[in-house]
C-alpha cells in the first residue's frame, strides 16, 4: 500500500519501540461525602478498570461535613497512576483527592495485631524482641501473646517475619494510614 | 415514617409545599422543564404514574408520558430525544425487570455521554434486601454504569435529589443519573423543594473554562503547524450548537482539514472542503492518512477510542497532539497529550480563536499548501468506491439513493449497529449537529428505532429515519407498536442482506469464512410484519426500482418497514484491520486475499 509519499515516515511504525513503564506505587486519600455504597464506588472503579489495590482504609473523619477518608494504597505506571487520581476525583461522591505518597512531606502508619505462641527460649525471645519494637502485649496466657504493634509497614512486616519462628499463629492488619507533614491540611 | 395518605384524598399545599413523593416526583420534573418522558408502569411506581394521571386531569397533559413496549426502549428513546435536542432524556420505569431491562441503555448513555434521568421504583424501604418481589439492588447493579445514582429512603430529601440529579446529568460530560425512589416514599409526604442553582449534597463542580496560559500554548503550537488536523468528537455535540458554530469558525480562520469521530458527525458540514469524512476502521483513507501524517494534531471532544486509533504505539507518531475535553481523565488516559485542555468543548475552541486573534497569527495559509496538495492526492484515491451492478442494489448505492432523495430535507437519522450504521457514516452527508444519532461506545444493536421514536417526539415535523440491518432492527421491533399508538411516521430502512453482516464480514476476513451463527434465518416477512403492527410495508430488490420505493416510503405519514433487500456479500470497506495502523487500510479495490493481511496477534483484537 502506497499510503505516504512522505519519506520521513518510519512507514512501518510497528516497529517502533513500545518501552514498558515502570510500575510505581502511590497512596492517595480520597476525601468523600459519607454515604451508602461510596466504598463500593471506589473499590468498584478499581476493579472495573484492572487496577490493583494493596491496601484500603476507610472510615469517617469529618462529622459536621460528612465526609469519611478512604486511603488506598495503589500501583501502576505513571500514566495509570494519573487516570486512576483522574477517575477518583471524577465521582460525584469525591471532595478531594490527596496524593499523599507524592513526596517525602508524608509518612506512613499502619496498626497491627500478632498472636504469639510457644514456651521457654522463644516465648522470651519474642517478648525482647517486642520490645526492641516498641509491641505492646494486649493479651497474656502461659503459651502465647498477643501483641501490638504500629508504625511504617515495613516496620510491621520485619516485626513479622522475625515472629514467624517463634511461634506466630495469627496477625491482623490494620492497613495503611498516610499524612502529610507540617501544619497544612492536605 | 408519616403515614399514607390515600392519592386522591391529597393535593399539594401550595403554602406549606407538603406533597406525596409520587406528586414531589411530578412536580421536579415540570419544574425541570420536562415535557417529555418515556415509561412503563409496574407495581413499584404505580403511585407516580397515579400521580401523573391525576395531573393530567387538574392541569391537561404538562408531561406527555410515552408508553414504550420494553424498557430497553425508554431508555434509547430517551436518548434519542436527549441527542436531538441537547435537553436530558427521562426514563420511568418499576423495579425489579424494569430497572433490569434499561441496563443496557444506562451504559450506552454513559459511553457516549447522553444527559439522561432514569426514576425507579423499588420494593418498600422495610422490605429491602429481603429478596422481596421484583426487588433487585438497582443501585448497586447501576453504580458502575451511571454517572451517579442514589436510593432515596426519606421523601424530605427527593426533590432536591431529583433536581441535583438533573444538575449532574448535564452539567460536565453529560450522562447518565438514576434515582431509586422506594414505594414508601412515593407514598409518604414530605416537603417539596424548588430547583436551586447551586448547593447541593455534591460539591459536583466540573470545570468548563480552560486555562487561558495553556489556550495560548495550544494556539502557538497551531499557528507553527505545517501539517495540523482537527479530529473532533461528540463532545462538540454535546457543547451545544455554538460548539459547533465556535468550530466551523475556527477551522475557517486556522485552514486545517477537519475529521471526525463517528458520534462528531455533523459538527462540521460534509459540503465544506476542509472537511475529511470520518476517521477510523471504516473511515476514510484521506482522513485516516492525514491523522497518521499530521504534525500538530488538534482533538475536541475525542476520546481516542480503539475504533479511532487503530493500533496504538503507530497511531500519529510523529504529531505532537492538543486534547481538548471536559473530562480531565480522558485527556492522557490513551494517548500522551503534550498539551491538555480540561474544558467545554465550545468554550475552549472560541478562547482559542480569541488566543489566535490576539497573538495577531492571521490566515496564514499558504504554508498549509503542501499539506492540502497532499491530502487531494489522497482524496483522488475515493476510498468509498463500490462496484456497481444492475442486477443486485449494492448496500452502498441505497444509503446513496436514500440520501440524495432526503437530504434537502435535513433529516434525523438513526441508526442500528453494523455494516449498515458504517455505509450510513460514510455516504450520509451531515451539514448540522444533532441530527446523527447512533450508538457508538458502546455498539448497541436495537438502538435505532427507539432512538428514531424519541426524535420524532422532539421533532414532530422532522423527516426521521433509522438506518438499519435485518437482524438489528429485531432487536427492538416491538416499538414499532408505539410509534403507531403516538402517530410516529418513523421511516425504518433495512439494508437486508440475510447477514449479521458485520459479524459476517470478520467472519470472512478473520475466521477462515467460517459463518458461525450469523446467517439471519428464519427472517421475518417485514412487509408483513410492518402490517400487522399498523404501518405500512415496503419491499425493493431492483435497483431500478429504487427510486420509486423510497419515494413512496417518504409520502406515508405512517411507520414504514422498508424491506431493501440488499447484495448479501459486499463487505464495509475501506477498513483498518485489526492490528494495523491508520496508513495501513484495506481499499476497496484491494484484490488479495483479506485474511493474510491480518496476523495472528490481529485476529485477537476486537
Amino acid at each position: 500500500m502506497t499510503a505516504t509519499t512522505d519519506t520521513s515516515s518510519p512507514g512501518s511504525a510497528y516497529f517502533l519501540d513500545h518501552a514498558v513503564e515502570a510500575e510505581q506505587k502511590a497512596t492517595y486519600a480520597i476525601i468523600v461525602d459519607n454515604e451508602a455504597g461510596v466504598l463500593h464506588r471506589v473499590v468498584g472503579l478499581f476493579a472495573a478498570r484492572g487496577y490493583n489495590i494493596e491496601s484500603l482504609t476507610v472510615a469517617e473523619t469529618d462529622r459536621a461535613a460528612h465526609t469519611s477518608r478512604i486511603t488506598v494504597v495503589t500501583r501502576g505506571t505513571a500514566q495509570a497512576l494519573a487516570q486512576i487520581r483522574a477517575q477518583l476525583e471524577k465521582m460525584v461522591c469525591t471532595r478531594k483527592v490527596i496524593d499523599v505518597g507524592a513526596d517525602e512531606e508524608t509518612f506512613e502508619r499502619e496498626l497491627a495485631l500478632l498472636k504469639v505462641a510457644g514456651t521457654g527460649a522463644a516465648r522470651m525471645e519474642a517478648l525482647r524482641l517486642s520490645e526492641i519494637f516498641r509491641a505492646r502485649v494486649v493479651d497474656t496466657t502461659h503459651e502465647s501473646f498477643v501483641f501490638e504493634v504500629s508504625g511504617a509497614s515495613s516496620k510491621i512486616d520485619k516485626f513479622e517475619a522475625l515472629m514467624k519462628p517463634l511461634g506466630l499463629v495469627e496477625i491482623a492488619r490494620t492497613g495503611v494510614l498516610s499524612f502529610g507533614r507540617g501544619a497544612e491540611r492536605g | 415514617m408519616s403515614p399514607r395518605p390515600t392519592l386522591a384524598a391529597h393535593t399539594p399545599d401550595p403554602a406549606t409545599d407538603l406533597a406525596s413523593g409520587a406528586e414531589i416526583v411530578v412536580r421536579a420534573l415540570l419544574d425541570q422543564g420536562v415535557t417529555t418522558l418515556f415509561g412503563y408502569p409496574g407495581g413499584a411506581v404505580l403511585p407516580i404514574y397515579d400521580a401523573l394521571h391525576q395531573d393530567t386531569d387538574r392541569h391537561g397533559e404538562r408531561l406527555h408520558h410515552i408508553l414504550v413496549r420494553h424498557e430497553q426502549g425508554a431508555a434509547h428513546a430517551a436518548e434519542g430525544y436527549a441527542r436531538s435536542t441537547g435537553r436530558p432524556g427521562v426514563v420511568l420505569v418499576t423495579s425489579g425487570p424494569g430497572a433490569t431491562n434499561t441496563v443496557t441503555g444506562i451504559v450506552d448513555a454513559l459511553m457516549d455521554s447522553i444527559p439522561m434521568v432514569v426514576l425507579t421504583g423499588q420494593a418498600p424501604t422495610h422490605l429491602i434486601g429481603t429478596d422481596a418481589f421484583q426487588e433487585c439492588d438497582t443501585v448497586g447493579i447501576t453504580r458502575s454504569c451511571t454517572k451517579h445514582n442514589v436510593l432515596v429512603k426519606d421523601v424530605n430529601k427527593l426533590a432536591e435529589t431529583i433536581h441535583e440529579a438533573f444538575q449532574i446529568a448535564t452539567s460536565g460530560r453529560p450522562g447518565p443519573v438514576l434515582v431509586d425512589i422506594p414505594k414508601d416514599v412515593q407514598f409518604a409526604v414530605g416537603r417539596y423543594v424548588a430547583p436551586k442553582a447551586r448547593g447541593y449534597a455534591h460539591h459536583y463542580a466540573p470545570q468548563t473554562t480552560g486555562d487561558p496560559r495553556k489556550v495560548a500554548e495550544a494556539a502557538a503550537m497551531i499557528a507553527g503547524a505545517r501539517r495540523p488536523i482537527l479530529y473532533t468528537g461528540g463532545g462538540v455535540i454535546n457543547a451545544g450548537p455554538d460548539a459547533a458554530k465556535a468550530l466551523r469558525e475556527f477551522a475557517k480562520m486556522t485552514g486545517p482539514p477537519v475529521t471526525s469521530t463517528l458520534m462528531g458527525l455533523g459538527a462540521f458540514p460534509a459540503s465544506d472542503p476542509q472537511w475529511l469524512g470520518m476517521l477510523g476502521m471504516h473511515g476514510s483513507y484521506e482522513a485516516n492518512n492525514a491523522m497518521h501524517d499530521c504534525d500538530v494534531m488538534i482533538c475536541v471532544g475525542a476520546r481516542f477510542d480503539d475504533r479511532v486509533t487503530g493500533r496504538l504505539d503507530a497511531f500519529s507518531p510523529r504529531s505532537k497532539k492538543i486534547h481538548i475535553d471536559i473530562d480531565p481523565s480522558s485527556i492522557g488516559k490513551i494517548v500522551r497529550a503534550d498539551i491538555g485542555i480540561v474544558g467545554d468543548a465550545g468554550e475552549v475552541v472560541q478562547a482559542l480563536a480569541a488566543a489566535w486573534r490576539q497573538a495577531g497569527f492571521g490566515e496564514a495559509r499558504a504554508r498549509l499548501d503542501p499539506w492540502w496538495r497532499q491530502i487531494d492526492g489522497w482524496r483522488s484515491r475515493r476510498c468509498f468506491a463500490y462496484a456497481a451492478s444492475d442486477s443486485a442494489i449494492k448496500p452502498q448505492f441505497a444509503i446513496e439513493r436514500l440520501w440524495a432523495a432526503v437530504k434537502d430535507r435535513n433529516p434525523i437519522i438513526t441508526t442500528e449497529v453494523g455494516q449498515h450504521q458504517m455505509w450510513a457514516a460514510q455516504f450520509m452527508g451531515f451539514e448540522h449537529p444533532n441530527r446523527w444519532l447512533t450508538s457508538g461506545g458502546l455498539g448497541t444493536m436495537g438502538y435505532g428505532l427507539p432512538a428514531a421514536i424519541g426524535a420524532q417526539l422532539a421533532h414532530p415535523d422532522a423527516l426521521v429515519i433509522d438506518i438499519a440491518g435485518d437482524a438489528s432492527i429485531q432487536m427492538n421491533i416491538q416499538e414499532m407498536s408505539t410509534a403507531i399508538q403516538y402517530g410516529l411516521p418513523v421511516k425504518v430502512f433495512i439494508l437486508n442482506n440475510e447477514w449479521m453482516g458485520m459479524v459476517r464480514q470478520w467472519q470472512e476476513l478473520l475466521h477462515g469464512e467460517r459463518y458461525a451463527h450469523s446467517y439471519s434465518s428464519a427472517l421475518p416477512d417485514f412487509v408483513k410484519l410492518a402490517e400487522a403492527y399498523g404501518g405500512v410495508g415496503i419491499r425493493c430488490d431492483k435497483p431500478s426500482e429504487l427510486d420509486g420505493a423510497i419515494a413512496e416510503m417518504l409520502k406515508a405519514d405512517l411507520p414504514v418497514l422498508f424491506d431493501c433487500r440488499v447484495e448479501r456479500a459486499e463487505n464495509c470497506l475501506p477498513m483498518i484491520p485489526s492490528g494495523k495502523a491508520h496508513n495501513e487500510m484495506i481499499l476497496p479495490d484491494f484484490a488479495g486475499d483479506l485474511g493474510s493481511t491480518i496476523d495472528a496477534a490481529g485476529r485477537r483484537l476486537v
